[in-house]
């Protein structure tokens, strides 16, 4: 009957008078009876519409299912620290693995502000149409003037293009993509380490990447030469991507001394600074303080890329705000490349999703809100630090060694980069049920004053007596 | 050191068909101004409508503390209430788990995190966009470097359905191709396929062995009716169809703004759906991370509250009968003003949207002489026309397409 499922693929108007009801076609069926096929030809109508006025009865060969090839993705490392704590029923189990603020309670947190901001939108019942394609104006230059400060030349000149987007990570990704249209060949330099998600965004996007050395375990700090280095040798015109402040996973910044130099290698060899910016206020505590490696470069008048997140400085993580910048050298190049990011962005989404940028837009804009949130932060970033303290303290007193633990306070933000190697890690996760990822990192955002001597106990153990 | 200007090579980008509409109805000062360009509803008083089952939801999720993402189960929860939207809760695929679904980025969003999945998994396939489609369909299999075709769709001269040029497509399209289908309320030519002419677009992309792909923006707007505007989608499931649907909740619910949508695919069993959901959710991580909670919370509340989803469905109906009655006015209006014309499909087609046949001068026209601002192809959306400004639309329609009548006679074309 093959042939006759052949000619029914291409049947046209003229075939058998009669006609037969239609079979459901369910699933996998096999090749069998064939019956026929009418499509007569609709009289009434000359123009191009045949309406069909047979129903069809077919069987149709089967086919492998067009699923086969696909596997199951691989799990997402850090998700999976989260389940395991989940399902551990140990007592003193300390999660170290979330990149989320906690309280000294290790409980989630929202802002005061936010809670206040959310009310006041409730109230005045504001409307959910269409955001434009770049986002809420007020919080694209709310933003901005976070980013440079409100009187920086940048913005009294014009010469930054602002576009909302979904966090640091759809920023990031908008970012890519203006990166590979209008600059196509050009590589990013990642850190090494930097966070999980930035090589999957850059392979995604299609832009090509590798790494510059950063971390130096010997030291637990900055292989500031070994990045010089690596920096000086990229393919000049590469993208250099920078945290700018609070690194991730590390917790190691360079210093201002350091940063001028970076600044320096970056300008002589023509390459383009991008900095991901993920916890402006939530390292030190103060907004300007924490966004001074960006504004250094851009008092060179460099040309720039910053992503923006108010996932944690404002705890904002599920509603998704953010922002891509793009400083340039005229307001003329800032429209233009403005112009470009809505036409990325209109195929990804459309439009940026509007009740968090209405938050950051409210809390910004009105002045007590935004004094609270930045006592808010500083509540924050000081529970860290005193935690750091309390860690760092516990070490010195209980390990008899002599190993420097000041690393600990000369890291700032969530993260802490123990210098615990993998072996290591896992001691602390399967004797002491203290969960971080392998790579050594622990979240500081999940350790409260009173687990600290704990965590003391369990990180001398580990380093001491596992290899 | 010298600044250093990496951006000259960078152009203006041109602005975008539909919100550029209104970038320019925003900047025009005329009271008499219309925006019937991108597809908003408006109620009788051309505002802005919140529905009330969104701000019930609202007050039910106030003070709900939702922090670092959307939890497993609200994620699980909304995906599955929306398929069963789509795919009718007693439908065999929803009852046995054998479907995949993230949230995604409304309508936009579910179809990129589609097109990405074809890149990925059928780098050599082809998607087919019906002739015309949304413009941002393009745009998105474009960015996401997937080959695109078009099939017939719309006859211009009939302004009906080209059913033979479509089934026609459909046969000749290489085996395994791609197919984005419009169930409902097709944007933006209003021109569905009847029930019968569904039936057989099913069995011929079953026989070439063709992804059905639906892209379903309208659920509810097309006959007021949710189960009745999924119809398409039910009978290509009773076919034994694979089909995948990006469902958008920016109109049906009013919900524009926050972004909230559902890619889902239907799967042969539930271990294959699950591992077709994690590589959605990869993709996704690489795009945005995760979907914005609000919306997300909304849309739970609404489809798992039933007195909440009641409410919903009778407002729906509202705004769907609205914009009928606007359709029906349109026309007579048009019809007493003596236009020779003929309007009839302006009340046959369906949906937002009002393919009007309007030539390019005459959109010209009326944006300058009347400040009546739609889409250059000539898409008028509805959803913009009130008691209000619908004689003010009917004269200025009839103005631009009355003076060019007699000529277009004599010079023999066939009608605009």
């Amino acid at each position: 009957m093959a042939s006759s499922m052949l000619s029914l693929a291409s049947a046209s108007a003229s075939a058998s008078p009669s006609l037969s009801l239609h079979d459901n076609l369910k699933g996998r069926v096999k090749l069998g009876s064939v019956n026929f096929i009418s499509c007569l030809p609709d009289k009434t109508s000359s123009s191009a519409k045949a309406k069909p006025s047979g129903r069809i009865s077919m069987t149709v060969g089967v086919n492998v299912s067009r699923f086969e090839g696909i596997a199951m993705a691989p799990p997402d490392p850090i998700l999976g620290v989260s389940e395991a704590f989940r399902a551990d029923t140990n007592e003193k189990k300390l999660n170290l693995g979330v990149g989320a603020y906690r309280t000294e309670e290790l409980q989630p947190y929202v802002l005061k502000v936010v809670k206040k901001a959310e009310n006041l939108m409730l109230e005045r019942g504001e409307n959910k149409e269409y955001l434009p394609i770049e986002g809420l104006a007020a919080f694209n230059k709310a933003t901005a003037e976070l980013l440079l400060g409100a009187d920086n030349p940048v913005m009294k000149e014009g010469r930054i293009a602002t576009v909302q987007g979904l966090s640091g990570t759809g920023s990031l990704r908008l970012a890519s993509a203006l990166i590979e249209r209008y600059f196509p060949g050009a590589k990013v330099l990642i850190s090494s380490p930097t966070w999980g998600n930035h090589k999957n965004i850059f392979n995604d996007a299609r832009v090509p990447w590798s790494e510059y050395r950063y971390y130096d375990p010997k030291t637990v700090g900055l292989d500031f030469e070994g990045m010089v280095a690596d920096v000086k040798a990229a393919p000049e015109g590469s993208f250099i991507l920078l945290h700018g402040c609070a690194h991730n996973p590390t917790g190691i910044d360079p210093t201002p001394e350091q940063w001028e130099k970076i600044a320096d290698v970056i300008q002589e060899k023509n390459h383009i600074p991008f900095f991901d910016v993920a916890y402006q206020g939530f390292a030190s505590g103060s907004l300007d303080q924490d966004a001074a490696s960006v504004r250094l470069f851009a008092a060179r008048g460099m040309e720039i890329l910053v992503a923006q997140s108010y996932s944690k400085n404002l705890g904002l993580y599920a509603e998704r705000i953010g922002a891509i910048n793009v400083v340039c050298s005229s307001a003329d190049a800032a429209a233009r490349v403005k112009s470009q990011l809505k036409r990325l962005a209109r195929p990804m989404y459309s439009n940026p999703p509007v009740h968090g940028a209405r938050i950051v837009a409210n809390v910004v804009g009105d002045p007590a809100l935004f004094g609270e949130w930045k006592a808010e932060m500083e509540l924050m970033a000081g529970r860290i630090k005193n935690v750091r303290q309390k860690l760092y303290d516990s070490l010195m007193a209980k390990d008899k060694s002599g190993k420097d633990w000041s690393f600990i306070l000369k890291q700032i933000g969530m993260f802490s980069f123990t210098g615990l190697n993998k072996a290591q890690s896992e001691n602390m996760t399967n004797k002491w049920h203290v969960y971080m990822t392998k790579d050594g990192r622990i979240s500081l955002a999940g350790l409260s004053l009173a687990k600290c001597e704990y965590l003391a106990d369990a990180i001398i153990d580990s380093y001491h007596n596992v290899s | 050191m010298s600044i250093v200007r990496r951006f000259e090579h960078v152009s203006p980008a041109p602005k975008d068909p539909i919100t550029g509409v209104t970038e320019a109805f925003l900047a025009d000062p005329s009271p008499n101004k219309i925006n019937l360009g991108v597809g908003a509803y408006r109620d009788d008083e051309g505002r802005p409508v919140v529905l009330q089952c969104v701000r019930d939801a609202e007050a039910k999720i106030a003070g709900s503390e939702f922090l670092e993402s959307v939890s497993a189960a609200v994620n699980s929860k909304m995906v599955e209430e929306s398929c069963k939207l789509i795919y009718g809760k007693d439908s065999d695929a929803v009852m046995e788990g054998r479907f995949a679904g993230i949230q995604a980025l409304s309508g936009t969003g579910a179809c990129r995190l589609f097109a990405e999945f074809q890149r990925r998994f059928y780098p050599n396939s082809h998607m087919y966009f019906p002739a015309p489609t949304w413009s941002n369909h393009h745009n998105i299999w474009r960015d996401a470097q997937v080959s695109a075709r078009n099939f017939c769709y719309y006859d211009p001269q009939s302004k009906d359905l080209n059913f033979e040029g479509l089934i026609n497509d459909i046969k000749n399209a290489p085996e395994g191709s791609f197919f984005l289908l419009h169930p409902c309320a097709h944007n933006p030519t209003g021109v569905d396929p009847t029930e019968e002419e569904w039936r057989e677009i099913s069995y011929y992309l079953k026989v070439k062995n063709h992804f059905p792909f639906f892209d379903v923006a309208y659920q509810g707007f097309a006959s007021g009716v949710m189960d009745k505007d999924a119809r398409a989608i039910h009978i290509f499931l009773q076919d034994g169809h694979l089909v995948a649907c990006a469902q958008s909740f920016a109109k049906n619910m009013g919900l524009y703004g926050h972004r909230v949508g559902c890619l889902s695919f239907i799967c042969d069993d539930s271990k294959q759906a699950v591992a077709i959901k994690s590589q959605l959710q990869q993709i996704a991580r690489a795009m945005y991370g995760s979907p914005p909670v609000h919306g997300v919370l909304l849309v739970s509340t609404i489809l798992g509250d039933q007195a909440i989803k009641a409410l919903w469905t009778e407002e729906i109906k509202i705004m769907a009968d609205r914009i009928q009655g606007m359709r029906a006015t349109l026309r007579e209006s048009l019809e007493k003003l003596g236009s020779p014309l003929n309007w009839e499909h302006i009340t046959s087609q369906v949906g937002m949207f009002c393919y009007s046949g309007l030539k390019a001068e005459q959109i010209d026209r009326l944006v300058r002489e009347f400040h009546v601002y739609m889409t250059s192809d000539g898409r008028i959306s509805m959803a913009g026309v009130t008691t209000g400004n619908v004689n003010y639309l009917a004269n200025a329609i009839h103005e631009v397409t009355n003076s060019g009548y007699e000529e277009s006679q004599i010079l023999g074309e066939s009608g605009f």
